[in-house]
Order: C-alpha cells, then structure tokens, then sequence
C-alpha cells in the first residue's frame, strides 16, 4: 500500500500543481467582460435542441444573435447543450434558478419543456424558436418560412433549363410542409408547366440519404433542388458537387443559412435563409425595454425581415431572375400574394 | 568421434513468478554433439527453462553461456543470432505457404526487389538431403503429412543457421513408424556437430536416442544421469520423487453381457465424407475395448455420434436393449453413458469455473440439488468435497477456480464428474493426453477398477502404449472403418502401428480383420 | 492489511485507476482548453448533489444507465453482444404508449400493464436477435443493429398512424392514469422526475444477481457464455438459452423505454436517431464488470459524470465535450486493461525486487 501511495501521491501532486499554475478562467461560452456601453446587468441563456451551438444551422443563428447582443450591450449570455431528451428540462431550469432574465429553447422541439417549465415557473421569463407556446411568460418566435421559401421557388423556376426541380425535406411536419409549399407556390408564380419533385428522407441527420434523394431527383430530370431537411442536406451538397465536377450544370438551394458559406459556389444557387438570430435578438432587447412580446406570437415574414434569400444569391442567380425577386417580395410585403403554408 | 565441449550452459538460473519459483538456481550443460534429454513431470519447470534459453523470458538470476562465452539472450532473435532453433509442439507454419515460403519467412533471400525463391528452394533441397530429411520444397504445407510438417519445423531451425536445436515433445503427435524416422533424423544431426535438447516425458524415447539426461522435479535439477548407467524405473522416480509402476496392475477381464453396441454406424461430415464408415462393434460388461488409429480417421465422430454430439446419416447404437441413436446428449447421459471427452479444455470443463460448477456440469438442473430453481450450493459443495477427497484432486478447495489447476487435476475433475453418474458404459477418449507419469497412472488404475466393477469402457488413445496396456480387445480404425480387431496378447505396438497406417496384415496375428482393399 | 489485498485484486484495481487517469486525461484537456479543472469538477459535484431537485434529476440519469448496464451484461454472460438495446428501448417505450395512449385502466393498474406490456416488447424485440444467433448462427451485432433501425422507423411509423400530436413531432400524451411518477417525492424533489422505475431498478439489480449465480438457468447462461463447445458436451440447449437470455436481455432495454414514457415524459418523440443509452449501457456494463454492484456503481459514476457536465458548462464554461473525454478515456483504460496491467505489472515487480517478503495472488505464467 505504501509503494502504491508512492506512486499515487506525486501523480496528484503534479496534477493539482498543473492545475494551480497554468488554469485562467477565460470560456468561451460565457464572455463575461462588457464590451459596450449600457446595462449590463441582464443575463440571457440559451438551451439548443439535441444539435451542437455550432450547427451552421438555427442553434448557431440564435447563439450569434444573442453574443451580438452581448457586443452591443454588455449583456451576460450563455448556452447549454443538451445531450439527451431528459436533460432538457435540467438544462432549461438551470438558467431559471439562476435567476436568468430570459431563456431561450431554440428549437421546436423544446416546444414540451418550455410549455412545462413556464408553467411551474411563472416569474420567469422564456422564449421559443419555430414553435408556438401560449404561456403570459413564453415569447413565440416564428418564421414566415413560406414567404421566403417562395422567393426561392421563383429563382427555382425562372433558373431550370430542364423544366423540372426538386425539393427534399427531412420529416413530413407542418414547420417543413411550410417551406414545400412556398416553394411550389413560388415555381409555379413564374413557370407554371415546371414539374416538382418532392422527396422526405424522414430523417434530419443522414447525410447518406440526402445523397441518395438528390441523386434520385437529379437522375429523374431535375436540375435544381431546395432542400429543408437539417445535416441531411449536407448530402445534396455533396452529390451536386460531384456532378459539376463531371460537367453536369445541377443546383442546390441552401436552407437556414447562407450555405454557400459552407459549400461554395459552385453548386449553390442561393439559400433561403431564417434569420434567427435576427429575431432572438430583437425579442431579447424588447425585453430590455419592458416591451417582452410574453404570451405572443411574433411571427417574422419578409416584411419583418425575418426570412429573406442569401445575400450572396447574385453571383449565381442573374440580375433579370434578380429583379423579379423583388417584384414578388414586394407583393408579399403588401400582401398582395397570400403564400400558403400547407 | 566430436570434438566434446560444451555449448551451452546455465548457471544458476532462477526464474520467479509473482511468489511461484518456477526455475530454481539450475545448471545445466549441453555438450557438443549430445542429445541431451529433460525430463520432467508437467509444470516441473522444463518449458520455463527453454523459454528462458531461446529468449522469451529473462531469469531472475543466473547466467547463460554460450561456447563458454556469456550472454544475454533477450529476445528470440538473439537466441537465434547465437544459434539456437526450437521446434516446437505446435507447429507454426502457415497452411496455404510451400514449405519453401514457410522456411525462409522472415528472412526471404532477395534478388533485387523480389524474393529469390529458387535459390531458397535450391539451399533447402540441399540441407533436406544433408540430414535425410526427404521434403518437398514446392510442397504446399496443408498437404503434407504431421511428420513431414515437424521436418519443415526442423528445416526452418537448420536454415537459420542453428547448431542447437531444442525439441520440445517432438512425438506427442506422431505415428510409431514417424517416431522411428525422427529418432533416425535426430542421430544424423548430432553426427553433423550438431546438439539437440529433447523435451519429454516418454521414457521409452530417452533411453533410445539419448546421450544424457537431466532430470527436473518442481522447479529443481534433480540430477543429471548418463542413459547408458540408468534404467526406465530409475528415471521415472526421479521424475516423480517416489516409485511407480508403468505396467497397470490388472486381472483378465471377466466380459458380461453387451452393454453397448453399435451397428452399422455412418458418420458423414459437413462436406458429405464418411468420417465414420459402416462401423459395427460391441462393448462388454466388465471390459475396455482400445480403439487404435491416428488422429483424424473417424475416431472423434465415432464417440460424438455415440454421445448424440454429432448428427448422425444411419446406423443403430443400443444401450443394453433400448435404442439410443435418435436420443440428445442429455438423455444418453441419463440413459447411462458418461464421456470423457479428448479435449477436456474444450469440451470437459469451463476453465473459469470452480470446481464445484464444474462437478455439477450434468446434473445442474436435477431435483437433488435444485430446489424452486435455485441450486443448493450446500449439497454442491457436500458433493465436490467428496469428489475431491475420493478421487484426490489437488486443489485448495471445491471453489478454486479449474483454470488455475495442473493438468492432471483438472482431469481427475471430469473423471470424477463422470464416473460419479454411476454409467454403465465409460467412453474415455485419450484420458490422459498431457498428463504426466504420477497422473497417468491414477487415470489407468481408475479405469481398470471401474471395469472391475462391471462397466464397459470404450478406450480412445492416439499412445499405442495405452492401448496395449489397458485394453482387452483392440479395434483400429483407419479411414472411418474398422480395418482391424485384435487383442494386446496377440498383437505388437509395431503390427497395430502398421494398421495405422493403414496396412492390413492378412491373418498372422489377428483373426477378427474385416477383409478391406486398400 | 486487508486494503492491501483488495487493491490486488485486479477485477477492483483497473476500474480505480481507469477512471482516476480518465478525471486526469479530462483535466489535462481542459488546461489545454484554458479552462480551470478544479473548478470545473467542483461545480461538477455541487451540480449532482446541489439541490434535492438535482439528486433527483441525477437519478433520473442513473436508472436507465443501470438498466442499460444489465442488458448489455446478461447478454455478454451468454456471450452475446448485445448492441440492441437502443432498439429494445424503442420497443418498450412504444408497448408503454400503446398502453398508455389507447386503454382506459384504473390508475395503478394501467401503470403496471404498461410497463408489463413494453417490457414484453422490449423482451420479444431481444429474443429475435437470441433466436437469429442461436438457430441460424447469424452474428448478434449485425442483427442487433438492424433491429435498431426497424424499431426506430417502425416506432415512427405507428406513432404518426394512431398517437400523433398534430403539429409536433411527438406522439400524443399518456393519459394520467398510465404515470407512474411519484408525484408527492417529485414536488418534495423540487420536480424532480421521480418515478416508480427506480424501485424496478433495485429489483432488477437484485433479480440480475441471483439468477445469474443462484440458479440453475444463470448456470446455464455461464456455461453457454463460458464455453460453448461445453454446453455442446453437456447436452445443454445453447440456442434455447441464447433466446430465452436475449429475451430478459431485451426486457431490461424494455423497460427503460417504459419508464421515458410513463415516468418522464408522458409521450414518445419521433426522433431522428436512437438514444445513445445502449451504448452508453455497453460500458457501464464494461467498468462494471458485469456483476450487479459494479453496474450499479458505473451506473452512478457515469450518471455523474454525464449530469454533472453540465454542471461543469454551466458553473466553469466546460463544453459537455470535455465530459465525454473523461468517460471515453475512462472506457479506454477499462476496455484497453493490458496498458493498466501492464503498469500494475512492472509496478508490482520492481515491488517485489525490493521487498521479497511481498505476497501476491497468482502467477498468471505458470511455467
């Protein structure tokens, strides 16, 4: 025992030493210093779904909007990362007991827990992405997905040379079902004889069935698809790549996010972009100004400049295909084209 | 004559592991040109030592030297640097590789970029006939024989350049006939200068081939004596430490009724070959019949079919009057049938079990120990701890763990499992494979009284001594039939060794042979 | 001298020093992180035990780590891999919605049908792969892994078909009568989701124990898991046992699934991929040794570890990664035992070089 000590005892030595000697307390996910004048004194978390903050999707647009609003501001801000189901409501209930002034569920699939903890918890103070929760304490944000979606199934129509696009979604649900038939909507605005194929992998995160739907979609004739399926997508990408790279001219539309960013441009059309992180934080500084939309719904369109198409959309897209754009997004915006949602 | 000096030595060598001395301060001397045998019961120390010799493991203490100069052998290759080649018991060749591949792996002759194969195959040829090897370079390696693979073993060590050749239990696994031309073999090298080390426990060996002989008891030289000035039974009780008898003391078998017979038993295996060809037999109340043959002619589908292991194609196997051939394992034991398998690691025990696991292997599930599904560890331990006093099993108790016990143990294990059924019929196939002289001869006595009492036993062994020694009637089997029937009075070790091999002998000595073409 | 001998023991000492140089491999990385290890598993212990809420929530994590634990082990003791057990616990939890969802009971009742009706589930789901190995000889983990996917997709497919919630991408709720939340411990916990499936927990600990190494079928389960080829000789159903031994195997994973549902939940998500907690059972099984009390110790370590991540998130800004690190380093040492033997090894041998008088249990090379 004594020999095992020997070995023991300089090992926890060395290790508490390192551990006195060279730890700072910088993080990354709490950046503590105020950078910016105003009060700083509010505290704002965020709890992603079961995706990472670093998602090139939804999770990393609020997380931007609200270390945005920690730069212009000063606020404190801070996520979690749930890794499984059950530690969603732990994680949530966290920011609440330490007295957080508003906590954010970035996904719909917070939608439960949210619902749950703002009941339990009426003091305090909530929001939700992409999902509706009628609670006094709970901000809804939601996206016109349907109104973006429909300018780029404009772009879509006007861009085909084979008359036909796809579209690829990754489960049946109603937030995805708005984005199908925006887009419908949109190609048949400007080309009604195009055909559409539309194709649900079931799946947010398989990259491999997202290949395979894109293939199937290009091989039917398409050449262009938009795709609302997540990670999934990721797989689109990369078969339309291989097929510029073996001269085939195939477009991808990116969702969420200006995905040509993440995949160039050879392949990538436009995106249609959410802006989340707008949206997180305009919600957050309503909040700063004892406006909090609690028990709304504040449903961000083209006119509230919540959904929009990439801004990087005109290396790829003509200006003509351009300026239609525009005339469309004006009539949404003046509601004179009611874009349906299912 | 050689030049007599001596080539290797150990001085004092020790070798510990955690607080069990495995080798203890020995000294050791192989001269020039000698055959120097070491004898030992298993787990005396012998293996300890030549791993130690060829570099696999370092000695506590003690130093090794080599033409008189010392050196320190840390790794095989070293070993072989000094011109040391092992030939192992299990070989390690790679089937699907000629014999040339498996010679030179490792140490491929090159021309350019590629492999000088004909060179290599040329050099073999030449050392193959130097030594009367008689191999085939171009062989491919599966389809030789177990004889001429030992050859390519000992070519291998020649290749490498080795003067000292150590041969550790080089005739476990060959015919008589084979073990005749290895012996000759080995005679050839020590007059080519070189020194050979014979690994063993059969005596008959020693005092045919061997110059000297050392001999190893529990980690210790006991003594190092010239064959020419000792006998068998010397060396025998050297090895055990006390005096033993190798003829098993036994009366004529007094046969009884038929307990066991087989009638027209067809075996095939998965490639559609009868393994077991159209065998018929019957075994007696009150005797061992031998079954004789080499390794792989029907002998273990012949007892698996027997114990309901193995599907059998036709054929009828009765118990005393009732039918057993369409009966599952269990209910052949239960009908009276206990089987000492030939594999006792594979088959008879699960090493990480205890003892008393191990002792309840048939009987887990019956009434006298199960109660509402539990089973009653009391009785079980009551059990074992008569097993073990009755039948002697070394062991710290009913719950120390078999995998942690001789050999030998582990065999009185299933013996006692086995015979405590109380079965009418005891199939023992090969009871002592790798037991040394003091086990052996527990094992023989064991079977003998047990005939004694009126069992039948049916006697599978590959060691023609065995056979002879126990055996009231001999059947030979050779290619999944019956080629022979003899009794050990009428027969010689050579006669069984050349129906073996498949020869049939018309009419000299045995009466009862089938009449088969060969 | 008593301490002594248990630190030789090597079944006890690997697992010790494994999850000792995972917490140090984990501390090493958060320095190169920048981030304060000291802190960071301080506010990973006041994390776990903080609050009554948290213990409550950290055994929440426990159970079905335990239960994962067991499947994974009583199916190893037949000498099976059981990577199913995500499927299994898909089954379960689909059976207990089923229930749940589509029959009116009287509380206690529907609560126990429930859990009896996905366990069966989860239990049959197992055996399929028991049957498969046993009979056919096909590899258990390709099955298992299968399996994974068709109880997934189809668990979609019936949720979507008879329990969905428009709107959601979850099934509907349970009704209140199929719960088995504790309520009173749960408002006493701060909300905490406490539920009747800890006591099961207990009980199957007990259960894995006993049978394994009480009775006469644990025997058999040793045996075919030990030396098949024995089982052979013995005349003992190795394919029978396969199955029957998949099938507790599967009702373990079962009941996992029926306790998400019934007692934390109250609904089923359509998912895009499997828990995870299979996996995460395979080494709970694997630090543990695959008996009872070294399950239900990693089960509570790797609890820890896991709830108390976020502690070390939230209270030191360690990502959830850097507790992934420490238990993977701390399944590498486990499942990797030859580096730490080897240590022990040369360790106990300089020990003996210098001490002679030294006692140690086995030599492991017999000459």
């Amino acid at each position: 025992m004594r020999k095992l000590m020997k070995l023991v005892v300089p090992m926890v030595l060395i290790v508490s030493l390192l551990l006195a000697g060279c730890s700072n307390d910088s993080n990354t996910n709490t950046n503590e210093e105020s950078n910016a004048d105003g009060n700083n004194d509010l505290k704002f978390g965020m709890v992603t779904d079961l995706g990472s903050v670093n998602d090139k999707s939804f999770n990393q647009s609020a997380w931007e909007g609200l270390q945005q609003l920690q730069e212009d501001k000063g606020y404190e801000v801070r996520y979690l990362e749930p890794k499984s189901d059950g530690e969603v409501v732990p994680n949530l209930l966290e920011f609440v007991n330490a007295g957080y002034d508003l906590t954010w569920g970035t996904a719909a699939t917070l939608q439960d827990a949210i619902t749950e903890i703002a009941s339990s918890h009426l003091d305090t103070k909530l929001g939700i992405v992409d999902a509706v929760v009628d609670m006094p304490n709970v901000a809804s944000v939601t996206f016109k997905e349907e109104e973006g979606s429909f300018l780029v199934g404009v772009i879509a129509g006007l861009t085909t040379e084979s008359n036909k696009v796809g579209f690829v979604g990754g489960m049946e649900i109603p937030v995805i079902k708005r984005f199908e038939s925006g887009f419908k909507a949109g190609v048949e605005a400007v080309n009604p004889d195009a055909e559409i194929i539309i194709n649900y992998t079931g799946d947010f995160s398989r990259v491999d069935m997202g290949k395979s739907a894109a293939s199937t979609i290009y091989d039917a004739g398409a050449d262009i698809i938009f795709h609302a399926s997540g990670l999934t997508g990721n797989g689109i990408f990369n078969e339309a790549q291989e097929r510029f790279e073996s001269g085939d001219r195939v477009w991808v539309i990116g969702v969420d996010m200006d995905q040509s960013l993440t995949f160039g441009d050879d392949v990538t059309l436009t995106s249609m972009i959410k802006k989340v992180d707008e949206a997180v934080y305009q919600v957050s500084e309503q909040l700063e100004q004892g406006e909090f939309p609690g028990g709304e719904e504040t449903s961000l369109g083209l006119k509230e400049d919540g959904v929009d198409i990439a801004p990087t959309s005109d290396k790829n897209v003509s200006p003509e295909v351009l300026d239609v754009v525009e005339e469309y997004r004006q009539k949404i915006i003046d509601g004179e084209i009611e874009v349906p949602t299912n | 004559m050689v030049d007599k000096h001596t080539v290797l030595e150990l001085k004092g060598i020790t070798k510990r592991f955690s607080d069990f001395v495995a080798n203890e301060s020995i000294n050791f001397q192989l001269e020039k040109g000698e055959i120097h045998a070491l004898l030992g019961e298993n787990g005396a120390g012998k293996s300890t030592m030549m791993n130690i010799v060829f570099g696999l493991y370092q000695p506590d203490e003690g130093e090794i030297y080599i033409n008189n100069d010392r050196v320190t052998i840390d790794n095989p290759n070293v070993a072989i640097e000094h011109g040391i080649g092992m030939v192992h018991q299990h070989f390690k060749l790679v089937e699907p590789f000629t014999v040339t591949e498996n010679i030179i792996l490792g140490m491929e002759p090159k021309k350019g970029m590629s492999i000088n194969y004909k060179q290599a195959s040329k050099d073999i040829k030449a050392l193959s006939d130097r030594y009367g090897l008689d191999i085939d370079p171009y062989a491919k390696v599966a389809d030789i024989s177990v004889g001429m693979q030992q050859r390519v073993e000992i070519v291998k060590t020649l290749y490498r350049g080795a003067d000292i050749l150590i041969f550790d239990e080089p005739t476990a696994v060959l015919t008589p006939q084979e073990i005749d031309e290895l012996l000759n073999i080995m005679k050839k090298l020590v007059a080519e200068c070189k020194s050979i080390i014979l690994i063993t426990h059969k005596l008959k060996e020693i005092m045919k081939i061997a110059d000297r002989c050392t001999i190893i008891r529990r980690g210790k030289v006991i003594d190092t004596v010239k064959i020419s000035e000792t006998n068998t039974q010397e060396l025998a009780e050297k090895m055990v430490g006390e005096a033993v008898s190798f003829k098993t003391e036994k009366t004529p078998s007094q046969p009884k009724d038929i307990l066991l017979s087989v009638k027209n038993l067809v075996v095939k295996d998965a490639n559609n070959k009868n393994m077991v060809d159209d065998i018929s037999f019957s075994v007696r109340s009150g005797e061992v019949v031998g079954v004789a043959g080499v390794d792989g002619n029907g002998q273990s589908e012949l007892i698996e079919a027997i114990t309901g292991m193995r599907p059998k194609e036709s054929g009828e196997i009765l118990l005393k009057d009732q039918h057993i051939e369409s009966l599952d394992t269990r209910s052949i034991y239960n009908a009276g049938i206990s089987h000492i398998p030939g594999d006792r690691h594979k088959h008879g025990l699960v090493l990480d079990f205890s003892v008393k696991e191990n002792m309840i292997l048939h009987n887990y599930y019956k009434d006298e120990i199960v109660k509402n599904g539990f089973i009653n560890e009391e009785t079980v331990e009551k059990i074992s701890l008569r097993l073990i006093e009755q039948y002697d099993i070394r062991t710290p108790g009913p719950q120390a763990l078999v995998r942690s016990m001789s050999g030998g143990n582990q065999q009185k294990v299933i013996i006692a499992r086995e015979i405590d059924m109380n079965p009418r019929v005891l199939i023992a196939s090969q009871p002592t494979r790798g037991l040394d002289v003091g086990a052996v001869e527990f094992v023989h006595k064991e079977i003998i009284h047990q005939r004694d009492q009126g069992m039948g036993i049916l006697l599978v062994s590959f060691e023609l001594d065995e056979i002879l020694n126990l055996s009231d009637r001999i059947i030979v089997l050779f290619d999944g039939q019956i080629i022979g029937e003899t009794t050990p009075d009428k027969t010689s070790d050579r006669e069984l060794g050349l129906m073996m091999a498949g020869n049939y002998i018309r009419g000299e000595s045995s009466e009862n042979q089938k009449n088969i073409p060969i | 001298m008593k301490i002594r001998k248990i630190f030789q023991y090597d079944s006890l000492l690997v697992p010790i020093i494994a999850i000792a140089l995972g917490l140090i491999i984990g501390a090493l990385f958060m320095l190169l992180g920048g981030y304060n290890p000291t802190v960071a598993y301080v506010s990973m212990i006041e994390k776990v035990i903080g609050s009554s809420y948290d213990v409550g929530e950290l055994l929440r994590t426990i159970a079905p780590l335990i239960l994962s634990g067991l499947a994974v082990a009583i199916a190893f003791k037949v000498g099976l891999f059981n990577i199913g057990v995500d499927g299994q616990i898909i089954m379960g939890s689909l059976g207990a919605l089923i229930v749940g969802t589509q029959l009116s009971l009287p509380s206690i009742i529907h609560g126990i049908v429930a859990v009896l009706f996905g366990a069966l589930l989860g239990g049959l789901w197992g055996a399929i792969a028991g049957y498969l190995k046993g009979s056919k000889g096909i590899n258990e983990v390709i099955t298992t892994i299968m399996l994974n996917y068709i109880a997934l997709y189809s668990s979609h497919m019936m949720i979507r078909a008879f329990m969905p919630q428009e709107g959601t991408q979850r099934s509907e709720l349970i009704k209140e009568s199929a719960s088995i939340k504790i309520n009173f411990l749960s408002d006493m916990m701060g909300g905490a989701r406490i539920h009747w499936g800890f006591l099961i927990v207990i009980l199957v600990l007990v259960f894995y124990h006993y049978y394994l190494n009480k009775t006469k079928w644990g025997y058999e389960i040793r045996v075919t898991g030990l030396n098949i080829q024995a089982t052979k000789y013995a005349g003992i159903n190795s394919s029978k046992i396969m199955v029957r031994t998949m099938f507790i195997s599967g009702l373990f994973g079962g009941l996992i699934g029926t306790f998400n549902v019934l007692g934390v939940f109250n609904y089923m998500a359509i998912s895009a991929s499997t828990s995870g907690i299979g996996f995460d059972g395979i080494a709970v099984a694997l630090l543990g040794g695959n008996t009872a009390i070294g399950i239900l110790l990693a089960g509570i370590l790797f609890g820890i570890l896991t709830y108390g991540a976020q502690g070390m998130s939230f209270g030191a800004g360690v990502p959830n990664e850097i507790g992934d690190v420490v238990i993977s380093a701390i399944i590498f040492f486990v499942s990797a035992p030859g580096i730490i033997k080897h240590l022990l090894y040369r360790f106990r041998n300089k020990q003996k070089r210098t001490e002679n008088t030294d006692e140690t249990t086995k030599s492991k090379k017999g000459a």
